[in-house]
């Protein structure tokens, strides 16, 4: 491996910081698409130069972006001008339509409101990107209102997959604080037909049959802020990670409670064990140990900053229960900064590195397997996600 | 020849500078002009008004003339000082945050 490539959304803009194996001098280059949200941006594993970004805006709306050289530079796809033979020009870029019932025309099916009534569904944005594993030109966008959707044209194009909000429980989701989106997305490396996707506030689902059918992975999970503790729908899911090697563990990181599953979501346990927390939205899987986990604790629901002013990054060696505070390198006073869903990553070197990004504008990176920690960059805004590439 | 005057976000996003010029055959009317400039520049559909309904979003106003046009019909005819290129006609982000 020659190098890394680290890539950041934040509220405002994204930023590429690349370095060499060693991982300790960093090249930052940005802010790319300024003064806009870059919620997620993802590189493919089939084509290291192909990366998409999902750029929004709560004026303008969504746009897609796509480099094809490492991000270097950007395009919109569908966005340049492409006539048809009749001449006329047919961009189609950045638009994201809900399904409709074959039969009749309407919406497919509401979802729960704020106030207890059904709500049609309307799109707001991409919330995250998952590129296929062997095709550059595939990609899964999950969005806010929750959906999963594809492109198999490089992101000209989008289509939902509809038999998740259609499979039945699609009544019962409803929004949480910060909307109601599919965040997580995972593809078995082993299996292409199987897919797992997190919605908050609806749980984790799967699909065994490349995403036509669904349905819904939550029993073991218990969730006290809704009225059926043990419900099969209203889980606000955080985060859901899995080791490429062993796609049947999953790990999930919960409003509350840090969970694992050992049947590919078909029941889950606790393994909050003794951390000071089991609040918090991240949560990964080393790149070589498929028991060594990692999860960033949040004061609480209420509080949305690291407990006691200490950013402390856990790890477990044993997939779960038993965690050791990572401290090195990271500040241990008056900190009071939140690490969100999609703002941890692991890079594939030995040792495996890993790296998370803060709503104060830090992005930190451990080339030790967090052992010890350093700031790459500062004084971003606020991050919304983090990615890394290793780089052939 | 029509003038318009995009907010920043949009010209970054369609990587021009200054005013859009557009040609327009017909009735001189927004939506003629927003459809002239998403013909021109396709990676603007949807940014300015929604794919499907094609409803103005909800931050974006329209100005020509030191008048507000926004709550206009999207087919009455803009002012001929607009329509003979004269003045610009502004799609606006309105102004909000902290």
């Amino acid at each position: 491996m020659s190098g890394v490539r680290v890539l950041v959304g934040t509220r405002k803009g994204a930023f590429v910081l690349t370095s060499d194996g060693k991982r300790t001098g960093w090249n930052v280059s940005g802010p790319h698409f300024a003064g806009w949200e870059i919620y997620h941006l993802k590189g493919s594993p089939a084509d290291p130069d192909r990366l998409y970004a999902s750029q929004s805006s709560g004026w303008f709306g969504q746009v897609m972006q796509r480099s094809c050289d490492g991000g270097k530079t950007w395009e919109t796809p569908g966005g340049v001008l492409d006539k048809t033979p009749e001449g006329f020009p047919k961009g189609e870029s950045n638009k994201f339509v809900y399904d409709v019932s074959p039969e009749t025309g309407k919406p497919l099916t509401t979802h729960q409101w704020y106030d207890g009534t059904q709500h049609p569904w309307e799109f707001k944005r991409v919330w995250h990107l998952e590129p296929s594993h062997t095709d550059p030109d595939a990609v899964y966008a999950g969005v806010e209102d929750a959906a999963l959707f594809r492109t198999s044209d490089g992101g000209k194009t989008w289509m939902e997959l509809a038999g998740l909000r259609g499979h039945g429980t699609g009544p019962k989701w409803q929004p949480g604080a910060g909307g109601m989106c599919l965040h997580s997305i995972l593809l078995d490396p082993r299996n292409p037909k199987r897919i797992f996707v997190a919605i908050s506030a609806a749980g984790a689902f799967r699909s065994d049959d490349a995403g036509k059918t669904w349905k819904p992975i939550n029993r073991g999970l218990r969730s006290q802020y809704i009225p059926d503790p043990t419900a099969e729908i209203g889980h606000c899911v955080h985060r859901i990670a899995l080791h490429p090697s062993r796609p049947n563990v999953l790990f999930m990181q919960k409003h509350w409670d840090v969970m694992r599953s050992d049947d590919a979501g078909d029941t889950w346990r606790e393994i909050s064990g003794n951390l000071p927390t089991d609040f918090g939205f991240v949560i990964d899987v080393h790149a070589h140990e498929p028991e060594t986990i990692y999860v960033l604790p949040i004061k609480s629901d209420s509080e949305h900053y690291v407990p006691d002013g200490k950013l402390r990054v856990y790890r477990s060696r044993s997939g779960g229960n038993e965690w050791e505070p990572l401290t090195k390198g990271l500040p241990q006073r008056d900190c009071y900064v939140n690490v969100l869903r999609d703002a941890m990553a692991v890079d594939s070197l030995d040792p495996c590195g890993v790296y998370f990004g803060t709503t104060g504008g830090q992005v930190y990176a451990s080339a030790d397997a967090g052992d010890s920690w350093a700031p790459i960059v500062r004084d971003l805004p606020a991050v919304l996600s983090v990615e890394v590439q290793a780089l052939p | 020849m029509i003038r318009l005057v995009l907010p920043p976000h949009l010209r970054m996003l369609a990587r021009v500078h200054g005013e859009v010029e557009l040609d327009i055959r017909g009735p001189v009317t927004r939506a003629a002009v927003l459809d002239a400039l998403e013909a021109s520049y396709p990676m603007l559909r949807g940014t300015i008004r929604d794919h499907v309904t094609e409803r103005r979003r909800p931050f974006l106003r329209f100005f020509a003339c030191q008048r507000d046009l926004t709550h206009e019909p999207a087919d009455a005819p803009l002012p001929d000082a607009v329509a003979t290129g004269v003045e610009p006609f502004l799609v606006i982000g309105a102004i909000a945050g902290g």
